[in-house]
């Protein structure tokens, strides 16, 4: 899945938040707008203190919601532009990602989630519209260093806003990482964008969710506007899905996990793995698309599909929907937050999550 | 209920010759109500900018109203935005872009009602934008409902009685609030019910255009405009009732000037 590298950077200590704000400079990122919430506030102060010696804006907002649409007004002007939150605060900017996915203005949202229970929220969408999120779930920091890069390079590629679902472990752990550039394609250049340069012209630009064009010039209008949308979204639902498939042919049972979850499950399933135990793990790592073919395939044949997820069932729904065989998948996580509110609780643990998997291969065998 | 006559003065009428003037930067009729404010408020911001100079190097934000038509009309590039949010948009744009020259079109509805948060933010962070707002106290676009700047008394559809402030609270006089706060370069009233007043708006227009490019922090030109359709009177009464009704409460003026001219008073 990792694009191979232009240059072979130092290896350093850095906090995830760090490395994600240095990755999005990388990827010539040069305006954020965001509103401090934990565990999404150390990606705010590593944009306030490395922003402005790489020539960009980051500004300190007064609420989310003007924080999306400064980021949704700096995207239009054709500059790289991100911004972010977690939970609540996502969820007052679903108006302006909704019209960002509608008026088609390409920005990165970073969810640094207190826990997984925005999955609905990633993938369903709290705004309006037919529309869609792309969002990327690494495992750890070294992948969110890659799927930063890469949502700055969708986004532009299909000109929708994109997400990036963290959590606290990727924000908050220290660990020794790469901040390789990708080696992406080029991208057009953005003919779209809005420069000021055309009044007058009879040609000047706009960016409309309405798409009517001027007087002069008559746009597609909302109708056959939301049509090409939708058809771009069906598009990107078709090409972008990505995911890893770990010993799944032939595995009786199948461990299905995403983001930091993915990464103790995965410990897990390659103990029982070396044990004797027929277990393998499918880890979606485009929530939205999920990808419901790979994982029709790696759950054929299987007798358990277990998804874990550290929710009351989010993500369940989508592996009921492609699983090769709806019947034998079953949730084997659950609501489990920290008394702080703002963090994972006991649950995300390998011992439990290995007694959970044994109690489910013991229940049915 | 009486009906307005919607046809253009006839050919060879001097009031014909007016009506179908307009800039280069007009591409076609308006498709607002008889006697209403806005295209002229229009007209005025978009000759400003040809006077300026600033025509190739201008953006405007746009939110959501009646004059939310105009973006099919006018020659400019536009960011058509939420409702509320055009000065946290403008923000982002003049910030990646400084060198442009960034308006903002809302209605009262839009700024005072929706988007009061960002309005006041972007002036305390003294933004570089002229916002406009075209404020007629009443939410036009769909029908003659209250706003934030309905003035005490004032019938509408959700104030049948008249605006109360036992039940309905105050209204919010929106530029005297901003002009008040650090930050800002120009803050200024007009309206566009008389011809005196149409060219006194002209000017404050000009002044904070000519503000921001000074880099003065961020202006805002309220321009009371007529809404005889949402006030439920004829197009010919709309100006007399603007300014019976409106102007009393919110008197035209500079109310923040740029700090030269306030300084070149003092002396």
């Amino acid at each position: 899945m990792s694009p191979a590298t232009t240059a072979a950077p130092r290896r350093e200590l850095l906090e995830g938040a760090e490395a994600i704000a240095r990755a999005a400079l990388a990827a010539d990122c040069r305006f954020f707008a965001g509103y401090p919430m934990s565990p999404f506030t150390p990606l705010l102060e590593s944009m306030a203190k490395l922003m402005p010696e790489a020539g960009g804006v980051c500004i300190n907002v007064e609420s989310e919601i003007e924080g999306v649409n400064m980021t949704l007004g700096a995207a239009a002007a054709g500059t790289r532009a991100a911004t972010g939150s977690c939970g609540q605060g996502i969820a007052l900017m679903q108006e302006a990602i909704a019209e960002a996915a509608l008026n088609e203005t390409p920005f990165v949202v970073f969810n640094m989630a207190r826990n997984q229970q925005d999955y609905f929220q990633c993938t369903r969408g709290g705004g309006w519209g037919d529309y869609r999120t792309l969002t990327l779930a690494p495992k750890d920091v070294a992948e969110a260093v890659e799927h930063t890069q890469l949502l700055f390079h969708l986004a532009d590629r299909y000109r929708a806003p994109t997400v990036l679902y963290g959590d606290p472990l990727i924000a908050q752990t220290r660990v020794g990482v790469e901040i390789a550039p990708l080696d992406l394609p080029p991208l057009p250049p953005k003919d779209w964008a809005l420069d000021g340069t055309q009044g007058g012209t009879g040609h000047s630009r706009q960016v409309w969710t309405w798409a009517m064009g001027k007087a002069t010039e008559p746009g597609p209008g909302p109708d056959a506007h939301w049509q090409a949308i939708a058809a771009k979204f069906e598009e990107i639902g078709a090409a972008e899905q990505r995911w890893e498939a770990s010993e799944t042919d032939g595995a009786e049972t199948l461990v299905v996990a995403f983001g930091s979850a993915a990464k103790f499950t995965e410990w897990v399933v390659e103990g029982l793995r070396a044990e004797g135990h027929s277990i393998g793990q499918f880890r979606p790592i485009t929530l939205w698309p999920f990808p419901g073919e790979a994982l029709a395939a790696a759950s054929e044949g299987a007798r358990r599909v277990l998804v874990f997820e550290l929710n009351a069932g989010q993500m369940i729904d989508d592996v009921r929907q492609f699983a090769a065989d709806r019947s034998v998948v079953r949730g084997i996580g659950g609501v489990s937050i920290h008394e702080s509110g703002l963090s994972y609780g006991p649950l995300l643990d390998a011992p439990e999550i290995r007694r959970r998997i044994l109690a489910a291969l013991e229940e049915e065998d | 209920m009486a009906v307005v006559n919607t046809d253009r003065p006839p050919a060879g009428d001097a009031a014909r010759k007016v009506a179908d003037a307009h800039p280069d930067l007009i591409l076609g009729e308006h498709s607002l109500c008889p006697g209403c404010g806005e295209p002229v408020a229009l007209r005025l911001l978009l000759e400003t900018l040809q006077e300026l100079d600033l025509v190739q190097r201008t953006i405007g934000v746009v939110g959501h109203g009646c004059y939310g038509s105009f973006v099919r009309i006018m020659d400019i590039d536009v960011l058509q935005c939420l409702h509320g949010r055009a000065p946290a948009c403008a923000t982002g744009l003049k910030r990646v872009r400084p060198d442009t020259a960034i308006f903002t079109l809302q209605g009262d509805g839009d700024m005072v009602n929706e988007g009061l948060a960002e309005i006041v933010h972007a002036a305390a962070r003294g933004e570089n934008i002229t916002c406009v707002l075209l404020n007629n106290g009443v939410f036009g676009d769909t029908g003659g409902q209250q706003t934030a700047t309905t003035v005490l008394g004032q019938r509408t559809k959700t104030s049948l009685d008249g605006r109360d402030p036992e039940r309905h609270g105050h209204p919010i006089p929106i530029a005297d609030l901003v002009a008040g706060l650090d930050g800002v370069g120009y803050v200024a009233r007009g309206g566009v019910g008389t011809a005196r007043g149409v060219a006194r708006t002209k000017r404050m227009l000009r002044t904070a255009f000519e503000s921001q490019l000074a880099g003065e922090g961020l202006g805002l030109v309220e321009i009371l405009t007529m809404c005889p359709t949402g006030w439920f009177v004829t197009a010919p009464q709309g100006p007399d009732y603007m300014g019976e009704a409106m102007e009393s409460v919110y008197p035209l003026g500079e109310l923040h000037p740029r700090a030269a001219a306030a300084a070149e008073a003092a002396a």
